[in-house]
Order: C-alpha cells, then structure tokens, then sequence
C-alpha cells in the first residue's frame, strides 16, 4: 500500500530547511485547511449531482443533462448562482445568530469530516479517542439548527428546528450503541488503528451477526441525523415550507444545503471506515495471490468507492421510503432501535468474550 | 524573546474565553449568552487538545458544548419569545455582582501565585485510553471505581426524577 505519511514527511522536512518550526507547522495547518474546504466544497458538489442523478433515475427522468456532458456542470453553475444572490437581512431578529447559525453547522461538520481516513497516513485528526472526538464534533451541529430556527423569527422555523433538534438527539443514541458495538470488537478508538486491524478481514464480515445488525441501525440513525430520507420531516416542505433554514437565502442557505450533504457524506465515510475497512483493501485470509493484486488499487480509490456505495445506499433509502410522522420517528428510536441496539452490544459482548468472531 | 506558536495559540483562545465570558453574564439575550457560553466551552475544550489531552477535550465538547448547550438553547426556545430581554440590574446588585467576582479574582489570584507547582513530567504524546479506562474503574488505590459508582447513581436518580416530574398523572 502506498503510505501518504512519507509526502507529508517530506513537505515537513522541506519546510524545516528554510523556516522556524513554529513558522512551518503553521504554513502546514493553513495548505491542510484549504486542502480541506477544497475537498469539502467539491465533495458537496459531486453529492448534488449525485443526487439529482440518483433521484432522476428512481423517478424514471433524466435528471440534468443541458450544462455540459451529463449536465456535469450544473451543480457548479447553481454554485455560481447561490454566491452572487442577495443575503436577505430580515427584521425583528436576532441578527447577530442568524447569522451566526450556518456557521456553527458549517464548523461542526468540518470538524467531523477532517476526522475520515482516506488514505494510508493521510489522516488528519486521529486522535486516540477519535470515534469518540467524531461523534463530539457532529453533535454541535445540532445548536446552529436550533439557533438559526429561532433567531429566523418564523413558527414554521422554530417548529422545524423543535423536530430536528428532538430527532437528532435521539438517533444520536442509536449511532452511539452501533459504534460502540464495533469498538468492542476493536478494542480502539483511533481510526487508523481500526482501518489496520481489518487487514486481514472488514468487520462487517468478522463480526458477522451483530456487526451486521448494528451497521443497518447505523444506516437507519445516520439517515435521520442527517435529516434525510424518511427522517426529513424537519424541512417537510408540505408542511413547513422548508423548515429551519425557510427564512436564509443566498449563500447562508448554500452553507445549510452544502453542510446537509456533507454530512450525509460523513455518515457514510464513518461507515465506510468502521464497518466495511475504510481504505483498507478487500482481503481474503489465504489468498495472497489475490491480496497481493487487490493491495495495487491506492488506498483512497477503496475509501471513496465504499463512501458512495453507502451513500447510493443512503440516497436508495430516501427515493423510496415516504416520509415518517414525528411520532413514528420518535417511537422508532426509543422502542425499537435503542432496545435492539442495546441487546445487539450485549450480543457482541458476549461473542468477543468467547472468541467466536473471525 | 522567545514566542512559539504553542503560546500564541494558548494566547489567542484564552483573549476569546475572557472576553466571551464576559459578554456571557453582561448580554441581556438570554440566547445569546447561551451562544457565547458555547463559545467558551469551545475554547476551554481546545485548550484540552492543546494540553494533548484529547480525551478530556471530546468529551467537554461532548458533554457541554454538544449536551448542556443544546439542553439550555432547547428550553429557551419553548420558554422564551424573540424579543425577550432581560432587565437591568438594579445598582446594589451590580455592585454586589461586581464585588463578588473581585474577591473570586482575588482568591483565585492568590492561590495560584503562592502555590508552588510541582515540576510537570510531561508524557510525550497522547495519554491512551486504555489507561483511562483501567484507571476509571480500578478499586486500587488511586482507582476511581467508588466516584464512578456514586456518579451512576446520581445520574440514575436524575432519570427517575425526570419521569416523575414529566409524568401525567
């Protein structure tokens, strides 16, 4: 596998030739901010198409195909449309948070997203505790839906923000359990040590029943944390024209829209990476011949198939599934997904306590 | 003089945790002062990264940034409508507010100046979880098994308080 770690190294090395460390370390974190927004911004860009793509084909249309080959460049020119649109001030509101709002979703979501392994030493936060630090990160993004619900002076976003705050803190229980199901089975936090130990094998495949068990729970929760899918009932356009962000415009609305995106991305990295190996290829105990072929396929090439596959499994969900009433969501959670996630740790428990995994 | 970029860091999320603390208790929004005390917590969280602590870090952000935060905003929005605002202090309470805090300063001034710090050994890197974790729950000494207990138990009756409370009947 080619490690991304001896470029960085080399890049550090580069710089310490001819600057103070301090000097280097900080022109180093400024490249690998802007490598991040850069990779953020595109990544949202490849989602939209994806989406419109992925929605076109479930409702039997062609989706856009007028702006460049397979209309290609349509999302870049709705890119183009959003930055040069007015950002409406509105009156009678909390200026200061209305405006403040997008970006704590924005910030939240990058934090989560610089959390991702997307290649062998090409990891930039990895902390020991770093499933834990992801799930931290994600769980503000929560406080700038709910500031910019209310400070938008508008019941339909202040109802909309009630049932995405209510919703989002709930499922985060559920993504908790599931993750915490595979740690048990790791015996780490720190995602290049998950992505290493499924070398020999992913741990959907090495903790078979309850691995599988927990990674649906995760994709059921990761749709409603994302407010997708059946879950999007916080921006139900039906009823609450479109929920927390129904008062934003211009690019304060593109920073909700973008952030949505990334954040179903996100979802879908994460399991990429704890259930199905991350960047890790795939490996089959025994055959080296054929480990050796698969190991010539670079690493971030594996990180970004899987990411999509989940993420076309994400966007599968949401084209068909209608959308769920509040509370059939809130009882979803609480009396089935919490209880089988809670019985399903228990199951793992008990497996990796007698050696029965793979 | 010797200025890493260590300090300037510490410098610059120490300047934001005082001067958006203050903005906390002297704002009259009570939105507001929830969004600036999530901005403190930000703060104090990264000064745990910076102290290499990236344990105690996730879970301020977790627990306070992402739990009590979240908690607090929830509860003004169905208690509070925009437009609410805060009274103004009466003088005496001002005053006796401001006096309080000079002899909190104080206090806190005082000990840490006259206290001798014991030299820090340092550990290169991160503390790994797995010593946490054996440490959380060892009933040897220095094991803090019986606070984790007792933290439990808390946390337990809280739930039943909360269901009491929340109860129809």
């Amino acid at each position: 596998m080619f490690d991304f770690s001896i470029v960085t190294q080399w890049f550090h090395a580069l710089l310490l030739s001819f600057l103070p460390e301090g000097v280097a370390v900080f022109l180093e974190c400024v490249i690998i901010g802007l490598f991040l927004l850069l990779l953020y911004a595109l990544l949202a860009c490849a989602l939209i198409f994806m989406e419109r793509k992925v929605c076109a084909a479930y409702q039997c249309r062609l989706g856009p195909n007028r702006v460049g080959p397979w209309g290609i460049f349509q999302v870049f020119a709705d890119v183009l449309k959003m930055l040069t649109k007015e950002i409406i001030e509105i009156r009678h509101a909390d200026r200061l948070l209305y405006n403040l709002a997008p970006y704590i979703v924005v910030v939240a979501s990058v934090l989560a997203f610089s959390c991702l392994p997307i290649n062998k030493g090409m990891e930039i936060l990895d902390f020991h505790v770093g499933v834990f630090f992801m799930m931290a990160a994600s769980s503000i993004g929560v406080v700038g839906i709910l500031l910019a619900g209310w400070s938008s002076n508008n019941k339909y976003s202040l109802i909309g923000a009630m049932r995405s705050g209510a919703q989002m803190i709930s499922y985060e229980l559920s993504i908790g359990l599931s993750i915490m199901t595979v740690v048990m089975l790791t015996d780490t936090m720190q995602f290049s040590q998950i992505v290493e130990r499924q070398a020999d094998c992913w741990f959907i495949f090495k903790g078979h029943i309850p691995a599988l068990i927990a990674f649906v729970i995760y994709l059921i929760a990761g749709n409603a944390e994302t407010n997708r899918g059946p879950f999007d009932l916080p921006e139900a356009e039906s009823e609450l024209t479109a929920g927390y962000h129904t008062e934003y415009s211009g690019m304060h609305f593109g920073l909700f829209y973008v952030a949505e995106f990334v954040n179903m991305f996100i979802v879908a990295g994460m399991a990429a990476t704890i259930f199905l190996g991350g960047w890790m290829p795939f490996h089959i105990p025994g055959l080296d011949g054929f480990n050796a072929v698969m190991d010539y396929i670079p690493g971030f090439v594996w990180f970004f198939a899987k990411a999509f596959f989940v993420v076309f499994l994400l966007m599968w969900i949401k084209w068909t599934f209608p959308r769920l009433r509040v509370d059939q969501i809130l009882h979803l959670e609480w009396k089935y997904l919490v209880p089988i996630g809670l019985v399903n740790m228990l199951l793992m428990a008990v497996i990796v306590v007698f050696n029965w995994h793979f | 003089m010797n200025i890493s970029l260590q300090f300037l860091v510490f410098l610059f999320m120490a300047l934001v945790m005082v001067v958006f603390s203050i903005l906390t208790v002297t704002t009259r929004r009570i939105l507001r002062a929830a969004t600036y005390l999530l901005i403190v917590l930000f703060c104090t969280a990264g000064i745990y990264f910076q102290l290499d602590y990236s344990f105690l870090g996730s879970v301020q952000l977790l627990i306070y940034a992402g739990g009590i935060t979240v908690l607090y905003v929830f509860s003004i929005l169905l208690t509070s409508a925009q437009g609410d605002r805060a009274d103004r202090l009466p003088a005496g309470k001002f005053f006796a507010g401001f006096c309080a805090t000079l002899a909190g300063l104080a206090l806190c001034l005082f000990i840490t100046l006259k206290h001798r710090f014991l030299m820090p050994q340092p550990i290169a890197g991160e503390l790994d979880v797995k010593q946490i974790g054996f440490t959380l729950l060892s009933g040897d000494k220095y094991g803090y098994v019986l606070p984790f207990e007792a933290i439990s138990l808390l946390l337990l009756a809280c739930i039943v308080g909360g269901i009491l409370i929340a109860r129809k009947r």
